[in-house]
């Protein structure tokens, strides 16, 4: 299977070295190929499978539960401001 | 070269629940921040979604009253990408098997040149997802902060296909969507609270070519006027673009309400590749034809279908009956009107001027309204037994909306019966003559003009109680006699 590991590590946010890149690359490859073999199989008229699990229509009713997760994530965060997260400013206009 | 635009509109609508769409915080709006947040909502590791009935319910049901298909079965997967919005790196959405499927919505549109006519716009789909949360940039030069309140409340998002062609068509869209929407009763589709949000997807292509040209998404569209200028104004961008020679970029811009203007959003975090896999935490459901047979039955009369019963049933003209129906409230305030004695072309006509006037001023929406629709029935009965005059009738519906009083009470305390009485309109014309020997002369010289003068005397004489119509007809034969 085709892939740049650069492109991957792009899309994950992970700065590789060289060293790493090289590495990863071929580990990635190595899982990718074995994948592979599945191709080999015929799968026609085999519905897609996404979920392992023999079971289906899990709902919960519409009630509302209060929670004080925000006091201790907000207590934990890398930054924060009062009651909110505080993050990089992102958007810039050109 | 003529160019031609070619249209897509993105619709997320919040889903009226009490809880989130994966879990059981709070969607009330306007609470301190982030305190409707739980593991599930801030993405904590070992925490559960698991989907709110309620709103896959609501959801079904907008797919119903926009003529999709609902699925058979369905499932919930993750987009990637990473912002801080999102507290997972992913949002829950829908990819490869939504909730609805293919549909259509007819809208009732303006040609250029003014013709009413009726377009049938394709729905592509509408998926469930959740919301992600707010970014505050407001006074903040270092950084932005982070509400995640917003985060996983439900949404669902109506695709439509591109099949739109001007800034017009869009808001007609746009206007007929919203009422369907408010009258299945699934959000409150308030803009400004962020419950109905629009994105748009323009591009533009020379006039027979059937190629689409490369499109561009705007975002920040915060009211349905904002969407046409912005759509307006990004036709007039790319065909000037193109004519100069350049190549349109794909890209999402967003819209300067202040400055008229879209501009590109860069973004160093913007990764196109959303990576969708099927949402591991979440079962797949499957609809039973039963569960969808019961939503649909529970549909109410949809707009476009009350607007042809109006035509037929009440003889409205065209235009009127899809004014009134694109507000649910306002129908049925027309309606009730109508079925307490009053004319339907009257009730139409008064309630679009005098009643939206009143209301606009007073900043209060039609259910609110102090007079109520038997009350405004009979002020209109009142009018078309010529017992007061349009102009009396106009002051009576702001007495009645000032002190709650029937009009007939109102007409009857302050004297205000018009006056039919030919005798007395007589002597008052008489009168107005003698007095106005100028207005009078002008008049018999071929002045039209010079009749405002002497009709003006005759009503300050029966301050202004006199039947107009017997005015101006005692007042024709005297001059021409």
């Amino acid at each position: 299977m085709e892939f740049k590991i650069e492109r991957v590590a792009e899309l994950a946010r992970l700065n590789l070295k060289s060293e790493e890149k090289q590495k990863l690359e071929k580990d990635l490859g190595a899982i990718l190929d074995y994948v592979k073999k599945l191709e080999a199989l015929d799968t026609k008229g085999v519905e897609p499978t996404s979920h392992v699990l023999n079971m289906e229509n899990v709902f919960r009713a519409d009630e509302v539960k209060p929670s004080d997760a925000a006091e201790k994530a907000l207590e934990h965060a890398p930054h924060a401001d009062g009651r909110f997260f505080k993050v990089p400013k992102i958007v810039h206009r050109d | 070269m003529n160019y031609e635009p070619v249209i897509g509109l993105e619709v997320h609508v919040q889903l009226k629940t009490w809880s989130k769409l994966f879990c059981s915080c709070s969607t009330e709006f306007g609470a301190e921040g982030n305190s409707h947040t739980c593991p599930v909502c801030l993405g904590w590791p070992g925490s559960l979604p698991v989907l709110n009935e309620a709103a896959l319910k609501l959801g079904i049901r907008v797919g119903l009253a926009l003529n999709c298909k609902v699925a058979e079965r369905l499932k919930f997967d993750r987009k990637n990408y990473f912002y801080p919005d999102l507290p997972k790196a992913y949002q829950i959405s829908q990819f490869d098997m939504p909730v609805n499927g293919k549909g259509e919505l007819l809208i009732e549109t303006k040609t250029a040149d003014g013709k009413m006519i009726e377009r049938k716009i394709g729905i592509t789909r509408a998926h469930l997802e959740e919301d992600a949360g707010k970014l505050l940039h407001e006074g903040i030069t270092d950084g932005s902060l982070v509400d995640y309140n917003r985060g996983g409340i439900p949404l669902l998002e109506i695709v439509s296909e591109p099949d739109l062609r001007s800034p017009q068509e869009a808001y007609d869209y746009l206007t007929a969507l919203k009422a369907i929407l408010q009258y299945v009763e699934v959000s409150d589709c308030d803009m400004e609270k962020g419950s109905l949000r629009c994105d748009a997807n323009v591009s533009v292509r020379p006039v027979g070519q059937e190629k689409f040209g490369t499109k561009v998404e705007i975002k920040n569209l915060n009211s349905f006027k904002m969407v046409q200028k912005a759509i307006q104004y990004e036709i007039e961008r790319q065909t000037e673009a193109i004519e100069g020679g350049e190549t349109i970029v794909q890209e999402t811009r967003l819209w300067d309400d202040g400055k008229g203007t879209t501009f590109s959003m860069r973004s160093k975090e913007e990764a196109h590749d959303y990576r969708y896999f099927p949402e591991p935490d979440l079962v797949p459901f499957t609809l039973s034809l039963e569960l969808v047979k019961s939503i649909e039955a529970t549909l109410p009369e949809l707009p476009m279908a009350r607007a042809k019963r109006f035509i037929k049933e009440f003889g409205i003209p065209e235009y009127d009956a899809y004014v009134l129906v694109q507000e649910k409230k306002l129908a049925e305030y027309f309606e009730a009107c109508v079925r307490e004695g009053a004319g339907a072309k009257t009730a139409s006509n008064w309630i679009q001027t005098e009643l939206l006037a009143m209301l606009n001023a007073k900043n209060i929406a039609i259910e609110d309204c102090p007079v109520a629709s038997k009350e405004f029935a009979g002020l209109l009965k009142l009018v078309e037994a010529g017992t007061v005059s349009g102009k009396t009738a106009k002051d009576v519906l702001q007495e009645m909306a000032a002190t709650g009083k029937a009009a007939d009470v109102i007409v009857k305390e302050k004297g205000l019966t018009q006056v039919s009485d030919t005798g007395l309109i007589e002597k008052a014309v008489e009168k107005a003559i003698a007095a106005n020997p100028v207005a009078v002369a002008e008049f018999k010289a071929g002045k039209q003009k010079a009749l405002g003068a002497l009709v003006g005397a005759i009503m300050k004489e029966t301050q202004g109680k006199a039947n107009p119509k017997i005015v101006n007809e005692i007042l024709q034969k005297k001059l021409q006699g």
